[in-house]
């Protein structure tokens, strides 16, 4: 009896060190490939944890779901936003013509680009839906420049990891990874519909992540920031999402 | 070596590896054998983790699934739905979220952060449980020796029977302390395969990178907003399941059942049976 208490004892000893090891090994091997979200630390962060590192080992690639233009939304919605500001209506009653997109960071120009030269970019649309976290959802046609096309335009260097983006709405910024800040699909967008972006849906300009939930896709963004750490942005969780009791990563 | 130390490691081996393969000894002789009191569990060791750990997931993604429904207690069919749509249904309950019109005067406290952090993560302990209890009972043989019915229980005349004192909330008899009734058997069999895969697949296909990846298991659900509803009715489904599950142990003895689901053994109890 007391034989097999001791092999047991070992044998288990042994499966434990190996799983202990093999779970610090698969924890540097899955930090080493991006697979650990910035919130991993949080809570309820294995699960995050978990969906985030399996979606970028099977999903990296693959496209948000298109739509036709018959599909497209006749109600749209838009959650309402805290009053924007003076400095925001100033620059709405100019058209908007004044508005800028500061592209710093890990850069090789850092500088902004006016509103006019982000509509002179390479047009790309999509017909893609806007889910919100609460559960309603609506497809619309989002016109704009890919975000790649911006980052390639001020010299993003190859170490970049993430792109962190702000709004005009204070307290309100996000980031996403290069798998999705690279993704042919993630656009900046300044057009709706065919139309201009209303303000109630984020014009003037508004970064589209259609692979996410509708809070990773930021309103009235103002700047854009490469780097290849989220540690030293906020309380270092990687956006204002964790900030707030929300996941970082929305693609679920 | 001291006897505590050995202890927690012995107990650990017997529920981890020696159970099982002592449950699959007495179910080779014959499928409905009776199991003696000593020795052979009523439920087999990874049956009764998987069953706690489920039961433990399932009320933490019940509780948060309803605290993410409140912030939009509306229903739609097809791809898309909001406020400005018309709905399938709504649920007369106020609302987490100001803009959603209720007809009740005031807005719930704002829960979804930290319901939506740990639905997900109670899904994935669901989906893994429920992964190690498939393949533990497709190579153990737990399914075919105590989920399918054999020819004979299907009989119609054994089926009414059975089902006539399922309905009547009769307490089962002593022999069925040791297995289950064909009611029972289909049930489970409806709850494994049927509305357990259902639910991960309706919840899947509400996760915008998943759709993207797979956009046929949206399409045959007839959308997003479709998958979001269905969601919601496997979950009633499962719910009553659940109800239904406490109602019928509690009936059969509800100490005696969950003792056994617990410690694997069958007390003899002094209830009435």
């Amino acid at each position: 009896m007391s034989g097999i208490s001791r092999r047991k004892l070992i044998t288990t000893g042994l499966g434990t060190a190996a799983g202990a090891s093999g779970l610090a090994l698969a924890a540097r091997l899955a930090a080493r490939y991006g697979l650990i979200p910035p919130d991993s630390g949080v809570l309820y962060g294995a699960g995050e944890t978990l969906t985030y590192a399996a979606q970028r080992l099977l999903t990296r690639h693959s496209m948000a779901r298109e739509f036709s233009h018959s599909e497209i939304s006749k109600e749209p919605f838009a959650n309402e936003v805290a009053p924007l500001g003076a400095e925001f209506q100033r620059l709405q009653q100019g058209s908007f013509a004044e508005w800028r997109l500061v592209v710093d960071g890990m850069v090789a120009r850092p500088g902004s680009f006016p509103l006019a030269e982000i509509k002179s970019f390479p047009r790309s649309s999509q017909i893609t839906f806007v889910a919100c976290e609460e559960g309603w959802s609506y497809i619309a046609e989002w016109i704009g420049t890919p975000l790649s096309h911006i980052l390639d335009a001020a010299g993003a260097l190859p170490q970049v990891r993430y792109v962190v983006y702000r709004s005009v709405q204070p307290d309100w910024w996000e980031s996403i990874d290069m798998a999705d800040a690279l993704h042919p699909q993630t656009l900046v967008t300044y057009g709706m519909n065919g139309g201009e972006l209303p303000v109630g849906f984020g014009g003037p300009l508004r970064l589209r992540v259609p692979r996410q939930l509708g809070y990773k896709s930021v309103k009235y963004i103002t700047r854009l920031t490469a780097t290849d750490n989220l540690k030293h942005f906020g309380k270092g969780l990687g956006s204002a999402s964790p900030e707030g009791g929300y996941a970082w990563y929305a693609g679920i | 070596m001291s006897s505590r130390s050995a202890a927690p490691v012995h107990s650990g081996a017997a529920m981890g590896a020696i159970s099982p393969t002592a449950d699959a000894v007495a179910g080779r002789g014959s499928a409905r054998a009776r199991a003696s009191a000593e020795g052979q569990p009523r439920h087999a060791a990874l049956v009764r983790i998987t069953h706690w750990l489920i039961a433990l997931s399932f009320l933490a993604l019940l509780v948060t699934g309803a605290e993410i429904l409140l912030s939009h207690p509306r229903f739609y069919w097809g791809e898309t739905g909001n406020v400005n749509m018309r709905p399938l249904f709504r649920l007369p309950v106020p609302s987490s979220r100001d803009m959603v019109p209720t007809g009740y005067g005031y807005v719930l406290p704002d829960a979804n952060g930290w319901s939506r952090y740990l639905h997900f993560e109670a899904a994935w302990v669901a989906v893994l449980t429920g992964f190690a209890y498939l393949l533990f009972g497709l190579f153990q043989g737990h399914f075919r020796r105590n989920l399918f019915p054999t020819f004979s229980d299907l009989s119609p005349k054994r089926l009414a029977t059975t089902l006539a004192s399922h309905l009547r909330f009769r307490r089962p008899g002593a022999e069925e302390a040791w297995t289950y009734n064909v009611v029972q058997r289909l049930t489970y069999l409806i709850v494994v395969f049927v509305l357990f895969p259902l639910i991960i697949w309706t919840g899947l296909a509400l996760s915008p990178t998943v759709e993207g990846a797979f956009p046929a298991a949206v399409e045959i659900l007839g959308g997003r907003q479709s998958a979001r509803t269905l969601h919601f009715f496997v979950t009633i489904l499962l719910v009553l399941f659940v109800l239904i599950h406490i109602v019928m142990v509690s009936r059969a003895g509800f100490r005696k059942r969950v003792g056994a689901m617990i410690t694997g053994r069958v007390f003899q109890s002094k209830e009435k049976a």
